[in-house]
């Protein structure tokens, strides 16, 4: 584990080859794509980043997408020597690349660690044909498995996402996909369900009557079953849709989840450091002007007030199922735990089963876990929230 | 001075879309009251609402200056009256102030019912009809037919040219035919009496506020002058006034030195209320002044009343003056202020009728940029109660049900009645006897009239004062009319129902009922509400309840899921978006127990939908 000051450096890597109709992230389609001009660009705003962070180490790396796995390896490498040389890299720093399970970048693989990647997150999406189809995804299942397997003979530690409570999708048959995924014996798994997202294929669909999406009530049935088939597998969920072996979570991602500083470089990175907010600028090409211009893709950095990021470590660290520690919290933001929830709320929750309170540990339960959202806008009192 | 024969006062009483405000347009345009620069689209109608609902809410004249063919010029006073039954008194007012009537009816669509109330009316107060079938240039135009109409059903004559007493045919739109209007108001409205040297008698047909001129009112002389410089008195308001202008609208404003007998136009005296100036009062003067009012004076009376409440408690202060400053403008609402457990603080207010409340709800909205909470629409119960302990046997007004006295103590309540006449193409008749039947209505005629029936039903108030009308509109496509006079009280078996959310009676919830129908209507009230109130994180039973008896129940699901499966790449944004999202939803509901409910649940609940 990094300790509580290292820093999470997150890169962005913003292309694709195609889009898929549930995704909103920040990425693109290019036919090509000029390496050696976004390896200098995404080399400068790194150092720009350094210039701000200095004298912290970097105690994980994390390349997103986008579909990082399609940048030549020698980027990464790059990146990962610069970021090594500038701040210096924690012992066993977990250097994570997101990778589409295609045969063509899985042939890419031994190239990625011999840059320094440690970790690989795989978008496996789903083991079945038609559900990938449906998904719009490249690869088909039987590529994405040998896929797993060449990862988990290179890397020591692999994750892979899947995408579940689709439309359609019945109880057996996610029992049965996800206990061939658990089968991998993988440490990690991401457990997402399909949420449709404004302004993408699906958001459409949905609006044309042609989509429609599974039943909330039906959805909440499936995490239920979800959450005790990766129990029982000893996969447990630590945060709402990611499961891992106790001691294999990701550092990276718990970075953000415990409101911990991170720095986000290349286009739409999003970094929160020293109490700045950060982000850069989205378009891919609008990003390589900028950084031509000033040396660094920067869009937006505003400085967050108490209260905000005060709701910001609640709303995230609520997702953990280690819950937050309140005291704690509060002294590092100055103030009082009381400050940081409606006492009275949490009790009613608590009643109800999907909060526990124990001492200054404040814990969404299992059964709280699906309802969040909900939970979040009862329990975050009225005044962290911005009007 | 104009002689009294050279004065033409009239009204136009048209359907809505049949070219009333068109057809005024071109009246004002051929006789010069405004260059065709000044000219702009409908005139008449100069408030947004009004303009919108296509509805006049205040009274308007316009004083026309005409130079007939028998080379006479004539002080023409057109006199838009409000346009609904809620203003029906207001309406009588600006009647009482004409001689005469243009019956405008379009020439393809023929006699609606709204326009027989209003000629009923006129006639009462003896007018001459003069009927003009306008919008001749559209194919589907039947002029003889339309003509033949008229006659039948309004009883007046329409065949034949109009130099003959037949009807004006026009083109409101193309100018064709309106000199022709202008000749036959000439010619066939009977000129005003009245004498000059007579004390002074001036009626009040309506007022408002100007911001630069304060209060300003509309008269007709009956007999005597109205002056500048004049001390005058109000007879029913007992106050007294020194007038600082007189003048007439053209329809700019002009001013004039005198106002005498037979004419129109306006006056100010330094008012600042409306509420000083009501509709209806008598002005003469202070020394030698009239010792008879006119007759016809009433105090307004509201007759539909709910609660106001700010969506934002903060926003109170802000209500009130804003309540107070449109009061300054009509003075025929109240308004008191209210508390209710749920709602916090706001203001019981009453109205003339429903599109008066909606008018009113509408500008706070509007013009004041105010958030609010309506509750039930409610009318005033008369209530017995039996001697008590501490008091004697007494009777009370209920305007709220949350008011409601302790049952053991009412031994009769008695609720306000209607006498509703609904105009409609026969195909629709069947439902609106069944949505009439269903509101307890008594249906006490029948009569048809070429492919129309006029239906006329005695309903309570309280069963009409909500989604009647935009029910029977529904039900016939917008075809059907409706016109209402209220014919009193009666007593009725009436208990007060109550809904509970989660356990908690819901104040403003609460509405008084007929116990026949108290079933069905709580039943259709938890299914709504089921609807409404979004689902929670627990279940919650909805409950109708007449005293300590549930009569209906339903029961909302408890939410299983509401969460973001996926927080990527730090973007943490979005999520604090969702939660400031939800924060502001939840400060737009109001809290029963644990339970938020929506504002706009409080009177959605009430609708009764498709039954
Ligand atoms: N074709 C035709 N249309 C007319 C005539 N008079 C009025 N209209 C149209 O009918 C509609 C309603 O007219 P308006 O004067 O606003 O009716 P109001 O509701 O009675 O005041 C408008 O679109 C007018 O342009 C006419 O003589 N011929
Ligand atoms: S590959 Fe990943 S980042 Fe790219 S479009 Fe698909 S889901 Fe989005
Ligand atoms: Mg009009």
């Amino acid at each position: 584990m990094p300790a509580a000051d290292d820093l999470a450096l997150y890169i962005h890597w913003p292309f694709c080859l195609k889009k898929c109709p549930y995704c909103d992230f920040n990425s693109h389609v290019r036919d090509d794509v000029d390496a050696d001009a976004w390896q200098a660009a995404l080399l400068a705003d790194m150092r720009h980043e350094h210039a701000l962070t200095g004298g912290r180490r970097v105690g994980s790396i994390f390349f997103g997408g986008g579909t990082p796995s399609l940048m030549p390896p020698a980027l990464a490498g790059a990146l990962i020597e610069q970021a090594q040389r500038l701040w210096g890299l924690a012992p066993n720093a977990e250097i994570t690349l997101e990778a589409n399970p295609t045969s063509y970048e899985a042939g890419k693989f031994a190239a990625f660690r011999s840059a320094g990647v440690n970790r690989v997150s795989l978008g496996v999406q789903s083991l079945h044909d038609e559900a990938l189809a449906f998904l719009g995804r490249e690869h088909s299942a039987t590529e994405a498995m040998a896929a797993v397997e060449s990862a988990q003979g290179l890397f020591g530690r692999v994750t892979f996402d899947l995408i579940y409570a689709r439309p359609g999708q019945n109880a057996g048959a996610w029992e049965a996909e996800l206990a061939r995924a658990l089968a991998f014996g993988t440490e990690h798994l991401s457990l997402y369900q399909l949420t449709i997202e404004p302004g993408t294929g699906f958001a459409g669909a949905v609006a044309r009557g042609r989509l429609h999406p599974m039943d909330p009530d039906e959805a909440a049935d499936l995490f239920v079953q979800t959450q005790e088939q990766t129990r029982a597998a000893g996969l447990p969920a630590y945060e709402i849709s990611n499961h891992a072996r106790p001691g294999a979570e990701s550092h990276h991602n718990l970075t953000y989840w415990r409101y911990r500083d991170y720095a986000g470089v290349g286009p739409g990175a999003h970094g929160r450091r020293g109490g700045m907010a950060t982000i850069r600028h989205k378009k891919p090409e609008a990003f390589l002007r900028r950084v031509g211009e000033i040396g660094h893709g920067m869009a937006e950095e505003r400085a967050l007030g108490r209260e905000e990021q005060l709701s910001e470590a609640l709303l995230m660290g609520l997702r953990l199922a280690e819950g937050l520690d309140l005291a704690a919290l509060a002294a590092r933001f100055d103030t009082t735990a009381d400050a940081l929830v409606d006492a009275g709320r949490a009790a009613f929750y608590a009643d109800l089963g999907f909060v526990e309170r124990e001492g200054d540990r404040l814990t969404i339960t299992p059964q709280g876990m699906p309802l969040l959202d909900a939970l979040l806008a009862e329990l975050v009192p009225a005044h962290l929230v911005a009007a | 001075m104009t002689d009294l024969s050279k004065i033409r006062n009239f009204s136009i009483i048209a359907h809505i879309d049949h070219g009333k405000s068109t057809l005024a347009d071109r009246l004002i345009q051929l006789t010069g009251g405004l260059t065709e620069r000044e000219m702009s689209e409908q005139l008449l109608d100069n408030m947004d609402i009004e303009r919108e609902r296509g509805i006049t809410i205040k009274a308007q004249t316009v004083r026309l200056n005409y130079t007939a063919s028998d080379g006479e010029t004539y002080q023409l006073n057109l006199m838009d009256t409000p346009g609904h039954v809620d203003f029906a008194y207001e309406v009588s007012r600006s009647l009482a102030a004409c001689e005469g009537a243009l019956l405008v009816v379009d020439a393809a669509q023929g006699v609606e019912a709204q326009t027989l109330a209003n000629v009923y009316q006129s006639i009462e107060h003896d007018h001459e009809i003069l009927p003009v079938i306008n919008k001749i240039d559209l194919p589907a135009a039947e002029p003889e037919r339309v003509a033949e109409e008229i006659e039948e059903i309004v009883g007046i004559q329409a065949t034949g040219t109009w130099a003959n007493g037949g009807a004006v045919l026009t083109s409101a739109k193309s100018g064709i035919g309106v000199e022709d209007v202008l000749e036959a108001i000439v010619a066939r409205i009977p000129p005003p009496t009245g004498d000059r040297d007579a004390p002074l008698t001036a009626s009040l047909v309506d007022s408002w506020y100007d911001p630069y001129l304060g209060v300003v009112i509309l008269v007709r002389v009956i007999d005597g002058v109205l002056k500048k410089g004049l001390n005058v008195k109000f007879m029913q308001g007992g106050t007294q006034h020194l007038i600082d202008r007189v003048g007439a609208f053209t329809p700019k404003r002009v001013d004039l030195t005198e106002i005498g007998p037979g004419e129109i136009g306006f006056i100010t005296a330094q008012i600042k209320e409306v509420e000083q100036a009501r509709v209806g009062d008598t002005i003469t003067t202070v020394k030698n002044g009239a010792t008879k009012a006119l007759p016809g004076y009433r105090e307004p009376q509201p007759v539909v009343f709910c609660g106001l409440f700010p969506v934002d408690a903060a926003d109170f202060d802000k209500l009130r003056e804003s309540i107070a400053r449109l009061r300054l403008n009509d003075a025929s609402f109240t308004f008191e202020t209210e508390s209710s457990a749920a709602l916090g603080f706001g203001f019981r207010c009453g109205f003339l009728g429903l599109l008066h409340l909606e008018i009113i709800q509408e500008r706070l909205s509007r013009e004041y940029d105010l958030d609010l909470i309506t509750t039930a629409p409610s009318v005033v119960y008369r209530i017995h109660l039996g001697k008590s302990k501490t008091e004697d046997a007494k009777v009370i007004e209920l305007h709220n049900p949350a008011d409601y006295p302790d049952p053991n103590r009412i031994e009769m309540i008695e609720e306000p009645w209607i006498k509703a006449v609904i105009y409609t193409p026969d195909e629709y008749l069947g439902s609106i006897l069944k949505l009439c039947q269903d509101r307890r209505g008594i249906q006490t005629d029948l009569t048809y009239v070429g492919g129309r029936a006029q239906v006329t039903y005695e309903l309570p108030l309280n069963e009409v004062v909500f989604d009647f009308y935009d029910r029977l509109k529904s039900i016939s496509r917008g075809y059907a009319s409706f016109d209402y006079e209220q014919i009193g009280l009666r007593e009725g078996d009436l208990v007060k129902m109550n809904i509970l959310v989660n356990n908690e009676p819901v104040d403003a919830l609460s509405l008084i009922v007929h116990r026949g129908v108290a079933e069905e209507r709580g039943r259709g009230m938890c299914e709504r509400l089921k609807d409404l109130i979004p689902r929670h994180l627990f279940k919650i039973p909805i409950q109708a309840a007449i005293g300590g008896k549930v009569i209906a129940r339903e029961t909302i699901a408890a939410l299983r899921k509401d969460v973001t499966a996926k927080c990527y790449g730090g973007d943490i944004s979005r999520k604090k978006k969702l939660l400031e999202k939800q924060k502001k939803g939840k400060a737009r509901m109001r809290e029963y127990g644990n339970v938020s409910i929506p504002q706009e649940a409080f009177i959605a609940a009430l609708r009764m939908g498709e039954e």
